[in-house]
C-alpha cells in the first residue's frame, strides 16, 4: 500500500461489508434514499449538498463521487461552485462565530 | 468514479460468481444475462448519413466531421434512397443527418422529394451552419428555417446547456450565441410553437464522461432558462449518452478514463432501455450507399450482417428486416441508464 488514497478504492467500498454485509446492506439501502431520489428536495439537491459536506468534511472519495454525481443530476460548475462556497462559508463562519467566545474571556480578564 | 440510478457509487458485487459478467465490455454477453435477444422490431426510419463536411469540428463528435472533411453523398445514391422511401410505404420517416447535411448538394432535393412522397422528414440541425454556411464554397445558409417550416421538416438540433460554458467547450468559442440566434429564427419561422405543428426538438448530451441527467428533469430546466434568459421555445429535450468511439473515446484514452467509462455503462446496463434500442427500427445509410443498423455502426465501419444485402443499391427490405443486428463494445452506450438514442431515452 503506497498510498492512504486511491481512487480505485472507491469501487471497492461495499467490502467493508465484509464481515458484516447485513450492516452494510441496510447502510446503503439508507444512503440510496437519502441522497439518490427526489423527495422533499431533488435529487439534484441532495447531490449540490453531498457536494458541499464532502469538501466539508475534505473526503476525496466523496469528493469525486459528488461531482460526478452533481454533473449526472443536471447541475453545472456554476452550481457546483456556489455549493462548496456554502460549504466554506458556514466552515469559517462557525470559526469566526467562536470569537465571541474570545471575547468573553477578554471580558472574564479585563482584557 | 461511477453511481447507479439511484445516485449512491457503484459497487462490486463482494461474492457473486454466478452473474459476474465473462467480459465487462461484452455486450452480448449482458444481453444473455439478462435474457434479452434483440431482433428488428421494424423498418420505420431511414437515416441517411449524408456526408461529413460541417462548418463545425465537435469535441464529441462521433462522425469526426469537420470542414476539411470532403465524403458526401452524390446525386445518385440519394436518388436511390428516395426510390426505397417511394416503394416501401412502412418506411415513414426520413432522417437526414451528417456533418451538417444541409451542406451536401442534393439536400434540398431530398427534403422535397421525401415530402411528396408523404414522408415525415427530420433533419439534423446544428444551428449554427445557419450564420456559418458552407465552409467550403461560401454558400450562404440563412435561408434554412423558412425552408424547414416550407416543407414542414422536423428539426433536431444540439445544445448542450442551456448556458454558454457547457456549449462552448464541447461545440466550440462562440457557438453558444449563435446557437440561442439559430433557434429564435426557428421560433420566428413558427418552430417550437404551440398549435404551429412545426417540432422543434433539442439534444442534450454531457459535456465529459458522465451519464446524462433524467430527461424529464433537464428538459423542464432547458425550456426554463431558455425562455426565462432570451424568450425561446422549443418542443422536446432529448438526452443523449456519449458514444465511446471516436473523438469522444481518443479524449478517454488520452486521459485515461476509457476503462472507467466503459465500466460506468456496462453497470448502468438497463434491460428495459434495451429494449428500445433505435437500431430495432431503423436502417442506417451512409454517404456511399452503404447500410449499417445504426449511425454509430456505420461510421465505426461496421456493415450489417454478412447474410444480407449491404448497400442501398441491393435493398431488400424482407431480408434485411429479418436480419441478425451486430452488436459491438460501444453498444453499451445506448442501453447504460434510461437508454439513449436518436430520439433521447429509451426506457
Amino acid at each position: 500500500m503506497s498510498n492512504y488514497y486511491e481512487s480505485s478504492d472507491l469501487s471497492r467500498f461495499a467490502e467493508v461489508g465484509t464481515h458484516n454485509k447485513a450492516l452494510m446492506d441496510k447502510f446503503f439501502e439508507y444512503y440510496a434514499m437519502a441522497t439518490g431520489t427526489d423527495g422533499a428536495l431533488t435529487k439534484r439537491e441532495k447531490q449540490l449538498i453531498g457536494l458541499a459536506v464532502a469538501h466539508t468534511i475534505q473526503c476525496p472519495y466523496c469528493i469525486d463521487a459528488y461531482s460526478t454525481g452533481c454533473l449526472e443530476a443536471g447541475a453545472d460548475p456554476a452550481q457546483m461552485t456556489e455549493s462548496i462556497h456554502v460549504a466554506a462559508a458556514v466552515r469559517g463562519g462557525a470559526s469566526l462565530v467562536h470569537g465571541v467566545q474570545m471575547l468573553n474571556v477578554l471580558e472574564k480578564v479585563g482584557a | 468514479m461511477e453511481f447507479n440510478n439511484l445516485g449512491i457509487p457503484m459497487i462490486i458485487p463482494i461474492v457473486e460468481p454466478e452473474i459476474a459478467p465473462a467480459s465487462r465490455f461484452d455486450f452480448h454477453e449482458s444481453l444473455a444475462r439478462h435474457g434479452l435477444e434483440l431482433k428488428p422490431t421494424s423498418i420505420d426510419t431511414l437515416q441517411v448519413n449524408v456526408g461529413k463536411l460541417c462548418n463545425q469540428a465537435c469535441h464529441h463528435c462521433h462522425v469526426d466531421a469537420s470542414p476539411i472533411r470532403t465524403e458526401s453523398m452524390d446525386r445518385r445514391t440519394a436518388e436511390r434512397c428516395i426510390q426505397v422511401l417511394a416503394g416501401h410505404p412502412g418506411i415513414t420517416k426520413l432522417d437526414i443527418t451528417g456533418g451538417a447535411p444541409e451542406l451536401n448538394p442534393n439536400f434540398d432535393w431530398m427534403v422535397k422529394e421525401a415530402r411528396t412522397l408523404g414522408k415525415h422528414v427530420m433533419v439534423r440541425h446544428n444551428l449554427t451552419v445557419q450564420f456559418d454556411g458552407n465552409p467550403v464554397t461560401g454558400e450562404s445558409k440563412e435561408y434554412l428555417p423558412e425552408f424547414f417550416a416550407e416543407h414542414r421538416c422536423e428539426v433536431i438540433s444540439s445544445l448542450p446547456f442551456y448556458s454558454q460554458y457547457f456549449t462552448d467547450k464541447q461545440r466550440g468559442k462562440g457557438v453558444f450565441d449563435k446557437s440561442i440566434e439559430g433557434i429564435r429564427r426557428l421560433n420566428d419561422a413558427g418552430y417550437g410553437k404551440p398549435d404551429s405543428g412545426l417540432l422543434l426538438n433539442l439534444v442534450y448530451n454531457p459535456a465529459g464522461a458522465f451519464l446524462p441527467a433524467s430527461q424529464g428533469s433537464l428538459e423542464a430546466d432547458f425550456k426554463r432558462e431558455l425562455w426565462n434568459r432570451s424568450g425561446l421555445l422549443f418542443n422536446n429535450l432529448y438526452t443523449i449518452t456519449n458514444m465511446p468511439i471516436h473523438r469522444f473515446r481518443e479524449d478517454l484514452l488520452r486521459h485515461g478514463g476509457y476503462d472507467e467509462y466503459m465500466t460506468k455503462l456496462v453497470n448502468a446496463f438497463n434491460p428495459d432501455a434495451a429494449g428500445g434500442v433505435m437500431c430495432r427500427s431503423l436502417i442506417s445509410v451512409d454517404y456511399d450507399g452503404r447500410l449499417s443498423d445504426c449511425d454509430f455502426n456505420q461510421m465505426l465501419d461496421i456493415p450489417l450482417d454478412a447474410a444480407v444485402p449491404r448497400s442501398i443499391f441491393d435493398w431488400d427490405f424482407d431480408a434485411i428486416l429479418h436480419r441478425r443486428i451486430v452488436f459491438a463494445d460501444h453498444c453499451f452506450g445506448c442501453t447504460a441508464g434510461a437508454g439513449s438514442s436518436c430520439g433521447g431515452t429509451t426506457a
